[in-house]
This record gives structure tokens, sequence and C-alpha cells, in this order.
């Protein structure tokens, strides 16, 4: 007997008892659309992030003062950074947070104090407008430059360019807007305002930088910078290793994706064990299958069937039954993507090859599950199966 | 030609741990072409000679030698071919598939052949005919009579061609118009040539055949009809 009579027989059958056909599909449907949404998810979370490290520059080091109480790093400190072998530029940094206002309109922002070379540095643009200038710097002038997301709260759709915000109740002139650029790693780069370096200083009472961002000739360099910059500050502040910390873009892309990675596996890990649980449900439905058909079984050994024939017949059963539950767990999966990418604004990222590894486990759950029940079908004496009822 | 040969069978089995002798030295010979009738009460080890003759079982001693070739020695799945092959199962309550159209039961024995669709139904179509069933064949067993239902499953019994047809108390769920019919069929059928084993309780139906063979506890005590002598019928 060849294997598609097999299948349509075994499709009768399944059909023939619709509810429960159902509900035990509905295992690996659950089972393999799971394993299909969670690993997407996994992946278009580790790929969005990957992506906004990545459009910070693969050539661009961070320092970061964690205690500024024991290191005091000055802006003349920060320009030795610009010194070292293979640096191109460098923009230090002063932060803080600032309520920004604009008559009834009022904005809760970062504030970024840096020089002009930030604007290569972290390779931004002004959609209006101008950038901070160095005589900006000197001058400690008045002036901000706006995120794009700040603008829009306090702006609207109007023009900002020329107009007033002010901060603590100091009013400072809007030269330009910066173009929209999307965030990272919980910092919002269109929720920020700029100003230059020594207004932020005064505005926010501090000397001490907290973040320099080094910018390396090429991406091969960054190495050697990085080694370099830990050099200088070891100089600078002795025995104060845990006070700061250099890393650079690469660093951080590995460790964030080896974390999505392990998240992204972990979920597909959860979603497999309901995968099995599906194939225990499907082996059970067929051990009942197989006693309750006991009598058919008599009958159709009595006729001429041979062990394997019924063993296929019944594993056959299986399978179409863990297989079909496997496609429409596929497609659910996918659909359940969609849903989940357009009204919740997720980012989702299909794996073709995860989706078929569903699949294929799902059909293997039919055939190690069913084989079981089959081998017991097969195994029954004629005789007794006959006189069953 | 002995179509059935069976010499000093026994045959014991374990029933709630009290041995049971079901057949103690069973000898009989069936000729091809012949219609024999095995008469006996519940309890007097016909249903398992009906096993061994159906090749279900196996004789614990003894041969049985079916179209030439022992049946003893053989492994489960050769049993199988030659119930596929060799012996066409009539039984009591039809024992046909529920979810199958009696075209489907009558082609089942050609399936495990491994015959090619076209070839199977064609011959199930001339097999239902055969029994009068042609404008039937799409219905499900639960839409048929009692009657056509047996005619179904004889239907499926010849579909093979086998030379032993062998059944099992064919009327006994039927009432005794329809057995009448029944039985004219398996008349018919042994006209043809096929070789007929008929199983019952009921000396009536044992009547219609050519010779009757007794068994009672295990034993076949008497034989009746053109083969061996006559005797009385009880």
């Amino acid at each position: 007997m060849g294997i598609l009579p097999s299948i349509k027989m075994a499709w009768r059958s399944i059909r023939g008892n619709k509810l429960r056909s159902f509900l035990t599909m509905l295992g690996m449907i659950i089972g393999v659309s799971s394993v299909i949404v969670l690993v997407s998810i996994g992946r278009g979370s580790s790929e969005q992030v990957t992506s906004q490290i990545n459009q910070l520059g693969t050539n661009l080091l961070t320092v970061n003062v964690m205690n500024s109480d024991e290191v005091k790093l000055t802006v003349e400190d920060a320009n030795k950074f610009r010194e070292l072998s293979g640096v191109k530029d460098i923009a230090p940094i002063v932060s803080g947070r600032v309520s920004v206002k604009q008559g009834a309109a009022l904005a809760q922002v970062s504030l970024i104090g840096t020089t002009a070379s930030y604007e290569a540095v972290r390779d931004v643009n002004v959609s209006s407008g101008r950038f901070l200038s160095d005589i900006d710097v000197e001058y400690r002038q008045k002036i901000v430059v706006l995120g794009a997301t700040t603008a829009q709260t306090l702006f609207g759709f109007g023009d900002p360019v020329g107009q007033y915000v002010q901060i603590d109740g100091t009013s400072f002139k809007v030269v330009g807007v910066l173009a929209s650029k999307g965030g990272s790693l919980g910092q919002s780069g269109d929720d920020v305002i700029l100003m230059p370096l020594s207004t932020a200083q005064r505005l926010t009472k501090t000397m001490n930088i907290q973040t320099v961002y080094i910018q390396a000739d090429k991406a091969s360099d960054v190495n050697l910078v990085m080694v370099g910059a830990k050099r200088l500050l070891a100089h600078l502040f002795p025995n104060n290793e845990d006070s700061y910390s250099v890393f650079n873009q690469q660093d951080l892309m590995e460790t964030v994706s080896s974390v999505a990675d392990t998240m992204t596996l972990m979920l597909g890990g959860i979603a497999g064990i309901s995968l099995l649980v599906g194939g225990i449900g499907i082996m059970n439905i067929m051990l009942v299958s197989v006693s309750e058909r006991t009598k058919e079984i008599g009958i159709r050994k009595a006729i001429g069937a041979k062990r394997r024939h019924i063993l296929l017949q019944f594993l056959v059963e299986a399978v179409v039954l863990s297989s079909c539950g496997g496609a429409i767990g596929v497609v659910l999966g996918f659909g359940v993507g969609q849903v989940l990418k357009s009204v919740m604004g997720m980012t989702i990222s299909y794996s073709p090859s995860v989706s078929l590894l569903a699949f294929l486990f799902s059909l293997l759950v039919g055939v190690v599950f069913g084989v079981f029940p089959a081998n017991k079908a097969a195994k029954l004496d004629p005789i007794q199966a006959l006189r069953y009822e | 030609m002995l179509m059935i040969d069976i010499q000093e069978m026994t045959k014991t089995y374990r029933l709630g741990g009290e041995t049971v002798h079901a057949l103690r030295g069973i000898s009989l010979q069936v000729k091809r072409g012949d219609f024999v009738a095995i008469v006996g009460p519940s309890g007097s080890g016909k249903s398992t000679l009906m096993n061994m003759i159906g090749c279900l079982d196996r004789p614990d001693s003894g041969s049985y030698r079916l179209d030439g070739k022992e049946v003893r020695t053989m492994k489960d799945d050769e049993l199988a071919v030659i119930r596929n092959q060799k012996i066409g199962f009539v039984f009591q309550n039809f024992n046909l598939l529920s979810k199958l159209t009696a075209l489907e039961n009558v082609e089942l024995p050609l399936i495990y052949r491994g015959m090619k669709v076209k070839e199977r139904r064609t011959i199930a179509y001339e097999c239902l005919e055969k029994v009068g069933l042609q404008e039937r064949v799409h219905h499900l067993p639960n839409q048929l009579s009692g009657g056509q239902q047996q005619r179904v499953a004889i239907a499926r019994a010849l579909v093979g061609h086998p030379p032993i047809l062998l059944a099992d108390e064919p009327t006994g769920a039927l009432d005794s118009k329809t057995s009448k019919e029944i039985m004219h069929i398996m008349k018919q059928l042994n006209e043809q040539g096929h070789t007929i084993v008929l199983i019952t309780h009921d000396w009536e139906v044992a009547r219609e055949a050519k010779r009757i063979v007794r068994i009672q506890d295990g034993e076949l005590l008497e034989e009746r009809g053109e083969f061996v002598g006559d005797s009385s019928i009880h």
C-alpha cells in the first residue's frame, strides 16, 4: 500500500472526528506558532538594537565617567584625548536633564552641552538652521539646537529657528533643529536639547565632563585608540579604574547581540516545550483511537493486512495530524507576527529557517509520538481484536 | 485435490488459569469445490476450528495444509498473506468498516495486495454486481439493510478470488427470509466452483451444504455427505 492512499485514509479518519482532531492539533498549532512568533520578536528586537548601535558609527569610542566625585574630568583633560594617535576628533559632553518652556508648552529633555565637533563625531545633521560653532562655546552663547522631538513638542509644526525657549528662567535662542535620528539603548536621540559646552557647564553648575566621544580615524584604529585612552585615563586618575569606562560600539554590539541571541534561544526553547506537550496530546489521542478501533484493526488483519500496513496506517495518521497542526501553526505564527507588527508597532523579523525547523519538528513529533500507539495497534492479536466490541 | 488437509490438530489455551482443550486431535479433509458445514453448539470448539482454518491462529500440534502449503510453521506476516490470497471471510455480524462505502469495503483486500486503484475499483464493482448491489456501491454500511450488508461482506470475501470461502454463522444476524437469500448466494457460488466452509449451530442452514461435519467437545464426531458415508441428522 502506497503512502498517498495511506494519507487519504488518515485524512478521512481525521475528518471523521473533526472536533477531537482539532483539539489535538491545537497543541501543535500553539506550539509551532509560538515558536515562530517568539523567535521573530527576539530576532526583531536584536536587529533593532544592532542597527541602532551601528547608526552611532563603528569607529566611535565612548569614555564614560560613572563616579564624578572621584574622577573629575575637565575640558583640558578631555582635549588630551585628541593628541592620542589614531584619533580624528573628540566631543566632550556635559549632560543633565532640564525642563524647557516655550509659551505654554513644556518638555522634559536631556541636555547635552558639547562642542562643534559633536556634529561630525556623532554624525548628526541639522534639518534647519545651523549647529553649534566653536565661537558659541568660546563666548558662552545662550543658544540651543533642538532635537527633532523636542522641536515638535515645543513648537508643533512651526519653524523654531530664531525663536526663544526658557530653561530655568533664562531665555535661549534656537539656532537649529536636528534631523530625526531615532533612539538607542534608552536614550532617545531626538528627545534632546543641545547647547554650547560652556553654557551647559554654567547651567548645570558643574565643570566636570561626564562623557567624551572619541572618533577614530578608521574602524581598524579603534583598538589602538582604546588602549591609548585607557592609558591616558589611568595616568590622569590612578587607581580609579572602577570610576570610568571606555567602550567601543563593536564591543557593545557584541554584548547586546549575544544577550539578544540568548533571549531568542530561551523564548524558542520555551515554545519548543509546548511543541513537546502537543506531541504528548497526539500520542494520547492516538492511543484512544487505537483502542476505539480495535475491531477495525481485527477486520483489517483478517482480510490480510500485515503488521506494517497497520503500523503505517496509524503512524501516517499521527503524522498527518501533527503536520496539519504544524502547517496551521506556521500560518498562524506569521499572522500573529503581522498583527503585532501593525497593531503594536513591534519590530518583527521572521526567520524562514526557524519556521521550517518548527514545522519539521512538528512532523518529527508526529513520528516519535505516533510510533508507540501505531506499534500497539500493529501487534494486536487478530482473534482478540475481532472479538472486541 | 485436497483444499484443506488437517491432521491430528490440537489446540489448548489458558482461560482464567484453566487449561481449555479446544481441539483434541481433529482431522478434516475438504476437496476443492466442496461445500462443508461444520455444526456444533457453543463451546464445542468450532470457533477455534474456524480460526485455525482461517489462518488467524496456529495449532499446537498436528498439521494443517492449505492448498498444499503447511500453515503451522508460518510467521504472522506470512499468515496475513495467506488470509489475503487464499481465504475469503464472511462473518456473523458482517464486520464491515463503518466509515468506508460498500465499494471501498470490497476493495480493501486488494489494497493490501498492492493493486492499482483503477484495477481494483473495476474488480470490486464487478463483485458487488455479482451479489446484486450495483445500485448501492457508494452507500455506507449503516445505510444498508442486514442482508445487503452481508452481501457486501460476501463481495469483499470474493474480490480476491480466494479458493476458500469461510463463513462463520453468515445468517446468524439475519431474519429467515434474508437468510434464505444469503444461503442461495452461497449455493450459487459453490456451483460456480468456490470451496465453501460454513460454520453454524443451525441445522437448517447446515442442511444446505453438500456435507455436514459435527464438532463437539473439541472432537469431530461424525460426518455426513457424499464424501464420507451417510449418517442420521439430529
